[in-house]
């Protein structure tokens, strides 16, 4: 029984935490509560949107080409694989040297992340829209820009969103270390330990987690919203 | 080998280095201060302490790889069934594999030790290491813990800066930032913002109010500096780098004694220490008593910037020093 009370006694810690302040480990300080958790929390949505924004700013119209030609796929899947093994932590360190320390380091550094799979997920789904829908366009006398645009980037939009869901995930989850390249996230708590002591370092878990949570939900309604309804409907087993 | 010119090249870099040491050493001999005649430091292997176990253990950084091998081949060499768990990530993860007995013995500083786990606020921690030691016997009992005294060497935090820039300032003490600092970014840890040993002390102890704060991981506090980001960063005064670089980096003196100082304790379970006899601490004593601000700098250096290996590095330390042949 010792051991889930102890649990359970750490989560209680780490909510007082989050809702109210309480002096530091060291002392000489108050930390915590809703001001601190606002603030560290505004900053790791800003830092992940505009990284998120950056990778599908480039991911998306290069997936959306190479997928519509059917070229690259060597390329969009390479890179897919070798983005997930990039050091993260390093890469800051080497942006360092170039960009300093601050918001674009950790803005590029997380983009970085958050483009392999946009990349791949954009290339396969547009790669995979049924070849008698293209040429039905074609014949209807479509371009194949208009074709690329119009029909095959709606059609590929639940895969192209899975892409996304997962780059907003391993963004938001990584960018729990910007506060190493200067920018002060939800990672703060996290790696300050001997600040917020070890209820700090839970609560700083747990919000990125919800963080995390609520984001995914969010796009899986933004991914609802933007499928065509005749995909929906063939998707939930309904015949048109 | 054949081979290998740049090998060749390198072992006679190291030989010649190797030569320069020794000549270095000699010249110790004449001023008569130690350093020369090293053969009464020779651990002794006594095989009575073979079968006593002993796991070593250390924090995640360089200079904690370097204190724990050096513990470790002692104890190794005077007999013990020695293994290592180095890097154990900070004092509070390495302190309770300490106190649960995953490790038996591990190298910690007396100001980590005092205002992290016995909760000392740092204005208190003596900035004599002795008595901080003497002080903090019986909490050290209270945990079932033996700490030996300290190492010769204190690693403080300080704050540093470029000489060119210090130059321009016209500081040489953290006091004289006074009417500076509200123009110049100061880099260090992210929790150093909010620790009264570093960044709220400079604010609260000095009155100093600085343009702007950068949080930056620990490694990256010299690059900040040589990059512009920053103008002033938390350093450690036995960094390698100082010591490569004297010249570049400028460390202000301290004048208010806001950053404690923090010699090396090495803190064994009494358990343990009962079970290992008198060899243990006569080891630890032993191997630790030539561990100056200069060879720990240097220490570092060789594994920081010249990338050999910990091992090796503490190797050469206890033959250069006579502990073993």
């Amino acid at each position: 029984m010792i051991v889930p009370l102890a649990f359970l006694d750490s989560f209680s810690g780490a909510f007082d935490f989050i809702f109210s302040q309480q002096e530091s480990l060291g002392g000489g300080t108050q930390v915590g509560g809703l001001g601190q958790v606002g603030d560290l929390m505004l900053e790791h949505v800003k830092v992940s949107g505009f990284a998120l924004a950056v990778s599908l700013a480039l991911a998306l119209p290069l997936g959306v080409l190479l997928g519509h030609r059917g070229t690259g796929e060597l390329f969009a899947i390479a890179a897919g694989n070798a983005g997930r093994a990039i050091p993260e932590l390093a890469l800051i360190a080497l942006l360092v040297a170039f960009v300093g320390t601050g918001t674009l380091n950790v803005v590029l550094a997380l983009a970085v992340l958050g483009i392999p799979p946009i990349l791949t997920n954009t290339f396969v789904g547009v790669h995979q829209v049924d070849p008698q829908a293209v040429e039905a366009a074609r014949g209807m006398g479509m371009s194949e820009r208009q074709i690329a645009v119009r029909v095959e980037l709606p059609l590929a939009v639940p895969t192209i969103m899975t892409g996304v869901r997962t780059a907003a995930i391993n963004v938001i989850a990584t960018a729990t270390i910007a506060p190493l390249a200067g920018v002060l996230t939800l990672g703060d708590f996290i790696l300050s330990r001997n600040v917020y002591g070890d209820e700090g370092v839970l609560a700083g878990a747990i919000l990125v987690a919800v963080l995390a949570l609520t984001v995914e939900l969010t796009l899986a309604a933004v991914q609802w919203a933007l499928t065509p309804r005749g995909v929906r409907l063939q998707r939930t087993g309904i015949s048109v | 080998m054949r081979d290998h010119p740049r090998l060749r090249v390198l072992l006679a870099l190291i030989a010649a280095f190797a030569l320069i040491l020794g000549v270095a050493a000699c010249g110790d001999d004449d001023d008569g201060d130690g350093g020369g005649d090293t053969s009464a430091n020779l651990i002794e292997e006594n095989p009575d302490n073979n079968g006593v176990a002993i796991t070593v253990g250390s924090k995640n950084f360089d200079e904690q790889f370097i204190l724990g091998e050096i513990y470790a081949q002692g104890l190794e060499a005077a007999g013990y069934d020695v293994s290592t768990d180095l890097n154990l990530g900070d004092e509070t993860i390495a302190f309770k594999a300490l106190e649960d007995g995953e490790i038996d013995a591990y190298p910690e500083y007396t100001s980590t030790i005092l205002t992290s786990i016995f909760e000392v606020p740092p204005e208190d921690v003596p900035g004599d290491a002795q008595q901080a030691f003497d002080e903090s016997q019986d909490e050290f009992e209270q945990l079932g813990l033996v700490a030996y005294p300290p190492t010769p060497f204190s690693s403080a935090n300080a704050v540093g800066l470029l000489t060119k820039t210090a130059d321009e300032l016209g500081v040489s003490t953290i006091s004289d930032l006074e009417g500076k600092s509200q123009d110049l970014v100061l880099a260090g840890s992210p929790e150093c913002r909010q620790r009264i040993d570093c960044l709220l002390g400079l604010e609260q102890n000095y009155g100093l109010e600085f343009k702007e704060f950068t949080p930056v991981a620990i490694e990256l506090r010299y690059d900040v500096l040589d990059n512009g980001d920053a103008d002033l960063s938390i350093l450690f005064t036995t960094d390698a780098q100082l010591f490569v670089d004297p010249d570049t980096y400028t460390i202000l003196e301290d004048d208010k004694g806001v950053l404690p100082a923090g010699n090396v304790l090495f803190v064994a379970r009494q358990q343990t220490v009962d079970e290992a006899g008198d060899d243990f601490g006569t080891t630890v004593e032993s191997v630790q008593s030539n561990l100056t601000l200069e060879v720990m700098q240097e220490l570092n250096a060789r594994v920081t910037v010249d990338k050999e290996k910990p091992a090796d590095v503490a190797h050469d330390y206890l033959v250069e020093f006579g502990y073993v042949e």
